[in-house]
């Protein structure tokens, strides 16, 4: 369970403050697939990196699974992105000189998991999303964009974390491979029950979550149920 | 982070830039080789003339006369040992007080044609005793040396130097039972003693020994002698002779003043710091010469690492994002750094090593290549690879993963 309670960010740069977020309050239940959407300049990032644990707030609270992560140090963040947060970026970010397995087992090297156990849980989760088997042992760059994206969701869910953010995860695909990518989180949702937010600027990528959050200028302006839901229909 | 991912990592990432790496690689080798090199020629350097000071004897000290001064002390001097002020009786004496002595030789030296056969040369003619050839370390290869029976019979006997074996009889051939001819008296060749090599300045082979008392009597005519070698039974001892050996010849000179002594002693131990003196600051010149490019072979190791840090910094930023923390970033790029050192000291040492050896081989300089130096080369890759790796190390780990991640 996720709890922002009256977030508040700040930037300095010179001698102007600009406060990017402004007073920002919702929570997200486990198994809730929510949207957070918005122009871009509407403070959508900032609110991503802070419940990614990428950042702190400047004042507020920010409960991710029960834990405060609004005082933390750098690397104390680390361990609870590590042990709680799966990403999926819209550049894939995969090591491009590194197998499959490679990239999707990286998470777990910093956990210190041996590397047999590793493999046999990189391979058990590149499985569960219907990865093609005989593409796991191909470089990440020699992959199409959508399969490189569903590296990184495999990469995302290695580690079973509580919550799986996504930040514009279809923004480099074209619409066809990008409707493969939100099919898969929908299935990741419904069968598996996952936590996901969804970051996007786009109200087609945003229609395929349960709900929707919008947020302009740093403030919410509203939050409720998708009541046009996409749904796709996952037949692989 | 595991220690064999951390391999895996390094071995990764310099592989997908072989050319920069190799060349940052070659840096080192430089670097290390020639400090190697030019340590290994340093002490070869140095063993070889502390070869040719032990050539001579070990633990030696040697009396030799003072300066010649003319009638009433006058202002002209012949120079340092050239003044007749040692007598056998002064060999004697230290021989018969000095007891930490193991062995007293006093030698009679000087040039004279020597004919036999028909040919002639001219060379140095020593007249000595039985226990020269074990203080001044002198082997005989055929015959016998000049035995203390030679010396109480005044035997015309002579021993050759193999140069001087070559002038007269030529090169390979056995001169003993030969009669050589040394100012108008016949010698009996006895024995031949080994080769001892130069040692720049005088050839220590080129030579004729002969008993003390025969030159004294024969040759020379008096009994004053021109070297008296004293061996010390250890180098620690050297010291305390020299000392002793001083007081009792002032106290035999009548003289009271140090300073005015008509002899000298010398102390091989002496010889032998100042020569390694002065090869050990060769040595240092060498070596500190070629750090200045094992230096640059770090500054080159740095530039790569800051590059590397500034390309990867998506990578870095996704690693972070993903639980990377500090301390695994930072020690990943510092293991490649150190892996960039470490290869460039495992192949500057084998340059290093190759390279003074066809030094020696080409120019006939010696060369010791010495285990602490490579140590020593190895250890100072290794620091060199964690001074230089630190601070792009550094600044990776420091990289806030929200930049890391934005940056194109």
């Amino acid at each position: 369970m996720i709890e922002c309670k009256n977030i508040v960010k700040t930037y300095r740069s010179g001698e102007i403050d600009t406060q990017v977020l402004k007073n920002i309050s919702f929570k997200i239940n486990d198994n809730e697939f929510v949207a957070i959407m918005g122009p871009s300049g509407s403070g959508k990032s900032t609110l991503m990196h802070i419940i990614g644990c990428l950042d702190t707030p400047t004042s507020g609270e920010y409960l991710l699974d029960g834990q405060d992560a609004s005082k933390l140090s750098a690397d104390e963040l680390a361990d609870v992105r590590r042990q709680k947060i799966g990403f999926v970026f819209q550049a894939f970010n995969l090591l491009p000189r590194a197998t499959v397995l490679r990239n999707v087992s990286l998470p777990l090297v910093y956990a210190a998991v041996a590397k047999e156990e590793r493999e046999e849980r990189a391979k058990e989760t590149l499985r569960a999303s219907a990865f093609p088997e005989g593409f796991w042992h191909h470089y990440s760059n020699q992959l199409s964009g959508g399969m490189m994206q569903r590296v990184a969701i495999a990469r995302a869910l290695v580690n079973n974390p509580a919550l799986i953010l996504a930040d514009e995860p279809t923004g480099n695909l074209d619409t066809k491979t990008g409707a493969v990518v939100l099919a898969t989180f929908q299935l990741l949702h419904q069968e598996q029950g996952r936590t996901i937010v969804l970051i996007t600027h786009e109200p087609y990528v945003a229609e395929h979550a349960e709900r929707i959050i919008h947020i302009r200028d740093g403030e919410i302006v509203s939050d409720g149920v998708n009541r046009n839901r996409r749904l796709i229909n996952n037949d692989h | 982070m595991i220690l064999s991912d951390l391999f895996h990592e390094t071995y990764a990432a310099l592989s997908a830039n072989k050319v920069r790496s190799g060349l940052t690689i070659l840096g080192i080798v430089i670097g290390i080789g020639s400090v190697v090199a030019m340590i290994s020629i340093g002490q070869g350097a140095a063993g070889s003339i502390q070869a040719s000071i032990q050539s001579i004897g070990s633990n030696l000290v040697m009396v030799q006369p003072g300066f010649q001064r003319g009638a009433g002390a006058g202002p002209v001097s012949a120079g340092r040992g050239s003044a007749t002020t040692l007598k056998q009786e002064d060999a004697d004496a230290i021989q018969k007080e000095i007891t930490q002595a193991l062995a007293v030789a006093p030698e009679i030296s000087r040039r004279y044609q020597i004919t036999a056969k028909g040919k002639n040369t001219n060379t140095q003619v020593i007249g000595t005793v039985a226990s020269y050839s074990q203080v001044r370390n002198v082997q005989v290869d055929l015959g016998s040396f000049i035995s203390e029976q030679n010396v109480r019979a005044l035997s015309k006997v002579a021993v050759l130097g193999p140069t001087t074996r070559d002038d007269l009889f030529g090169e390979g051939t056995n001169p003993v039972g030969e009669t050589i001819r040394v100012n108008r008296v016949d010698f009996k060749v006895i024995g031949l003693t080994q080769s001892k090599g130069g040692t720049g300045f005088t050839n220590q082979d080129d030579i004729i020994f002969v008993p003390i008392s025969t030159a004294q009597r024969f040759l020379a005519g008096d009994a004053y002698v021109t070297t008296i070698s004293v061996q010390a039974k250890d180098a620690g001892s050297l010291a305390t002779i020299q000392q002793e050996i001083t007081d009792l010849l002032l106290q035999r000179h009548n003289i009271a003043d140090a300073q005015l002594a008509d002899f000298q002693v010398l102390n091989q131990q002496d010889i032998v710091q100042t020569a390694s003196a002065v090869t050990n600051t060769m040595t240092m010149l060498l070596a500190s010469i070629a750090g200045i490019s094992l230096i640059v072979g770090g500054i080159g190791i740095m530039n790569m690492m800051l590059t590397t840090v500034t390309e990867r910094t998506r990578e870095i930023g996704l690693r972070k994002a993903i639980g990377a923390k500090r301390k695994d970033i930072s020690l990943q790029f510092l293991a490649e750094a150190v892996t960039l050192t470490f290869i460039g000291g495992l192949i500057g040492i084998i340059l290093g090593w190759a390279s003074s050896l066809a030094v020696t081989a080409f120019t006939g300089i010696a060369t010791k290549v010495s285990l602490p130096a490579i140590a020593l080369a190895f250890g100072v890759s290794a620091a060199i690879g964690i001074v230089f790796g630190y601070y792009p190390a550094r600044r990776a780990a420091a990289l806030n993963p929200i930049e890391a991640l934005r940056y194109e």
